[in-house]
């Protein structure tokens, strides 16, 4: 009787997992390109962070107490990418290479196409400090709300609060009036 | 800053961070892994299976596999079409045809549990 109710568990866990990979393939990928700003490394830190999620699923499930799973998912990529740049000892993400390569990638995959405004918020994104820049990331490219992004970050909901009020108003600062052609930083 | 131009900034960073699609090989990479995962767990059973029809003390046990693997398997196989999982069990088939000894089937139990403590192993 035990094992057919660890069989139901079994497949029941794996139809909730596939769920949260098609639900958040995109999530995860996108969180991880903006943050590693190239596609190699995004792809990477995709897969590892399904293969992680995979592995400690069952426990995540129970933990969460019936809440979403995307910010332990993005938690997870959010510490596999902070391991890739410290086992490879490079620079963080916000180095100015890497500000170009990705502004770079947007021209080139025509996400920016023609559109300079875009391209100078994305490279005053890269500008700001790490904390900072994942909360706008979370924001707005997954579209994640003040809770689930303090998840993710493991902070209170009001210091997630802040954190994204100063991110925004540092990037204003940075790149002045959008919508004038002036460099604010 | 005006609401407005709260809004229009917000909007600007919204369009900025678009969300990005992942490439397709990165997607057929990733159903392939998660499904060679799962296989894995059901071969393991069926490897569980085959030694225990020799040990009736073991009849309980692979009559649960059977069924632990085929569920198992179900839902990562819906992520793709299923000729990895036919290319496997067709391979099961084969070595089910020949005979079959006692440690043949634990030094494939060996196998199976090799390689999954090296896809789930601490990286």
């Amino acid at each position: 009787m035990s094992e057919e109710a660890t069989t139901k568990s079994k497949a029941q866990l794996d139809a909730e997992f596939a769920e949260l990979y098609r639900a958040h393939l995109r999530d995860v990928y996108s969180y991880s390109y903006y943050r590693v700003g190239d596609h190699h490394d995004a792809e990477d830190l995709t897969e590892q962070t399904f293969l992680q999620a995979y592995r400690h699923f069952e426990r995540a499930q129970r933990e969460s107490d019936g809440r979403p799973l995307r910010p332990w998912l993005i938690r997870i990529a959010h510490n596999l990418a902070a391991n890739l740049y410290r086992d490879r000892s490079r620079k963080p993400a916000s180095s100015i290479e890497e500000t170009e390569t990705l502004t770079a990638l947007h021209t080139t995959e025509q996400l920016v196409e023609g559109r300079d405004q875009l391209s100078r918020v994305l490279a005053g994104v890269r500008q700001l400090p790490d904390d900072r820049r994942e909360a706008l990331i979370m924001r707005f490219a997954l579209g994640m709300d003040n809770r689930e992004i303090a998840r993710a970050l493991g902070r209170s909901d009001g210091a997630t609060k802040v954190l994204i009020h100063r991110a925004i108003k540092q990037l204003e600062e940075i790149i002045g009036d959008p919508r004038r052609g002036d460099d604010g930083g | 800053m005006t609401v407005a131009d709260a809004a229009y900034f917000e909007a600007l960073l919204r369009e900025a961070l678009a969300p990005v699609e992942p490439p397709a090989d990165l997607v057929e990479r990733l159903e392939s892994t998660l499904q060679t995962i799962t296989e894995l767990a059901a071969d393991e059973l069926e490897a569980w299976e085959l030694r225990a029809m020799r040990d009736p003390r073991n009849w309980v046990r692979p009559a649960a596999a059977i069924v632990v693997g085929g569920a198992a398997g179900t839902a990562l196989v819906l992520l793709r079409a299923r000729h990895r999982a036919q290319a496997a069990r067709a391979e099961l088939e084969a070595r089910r045809r020949i005979p079959f000894s006692r440690g043949d089937a634990e030094r494939a139990v060996r196998e199976f549990s090799q390689q999954a403590r090296r896809l789930f192993g601490e990286r």
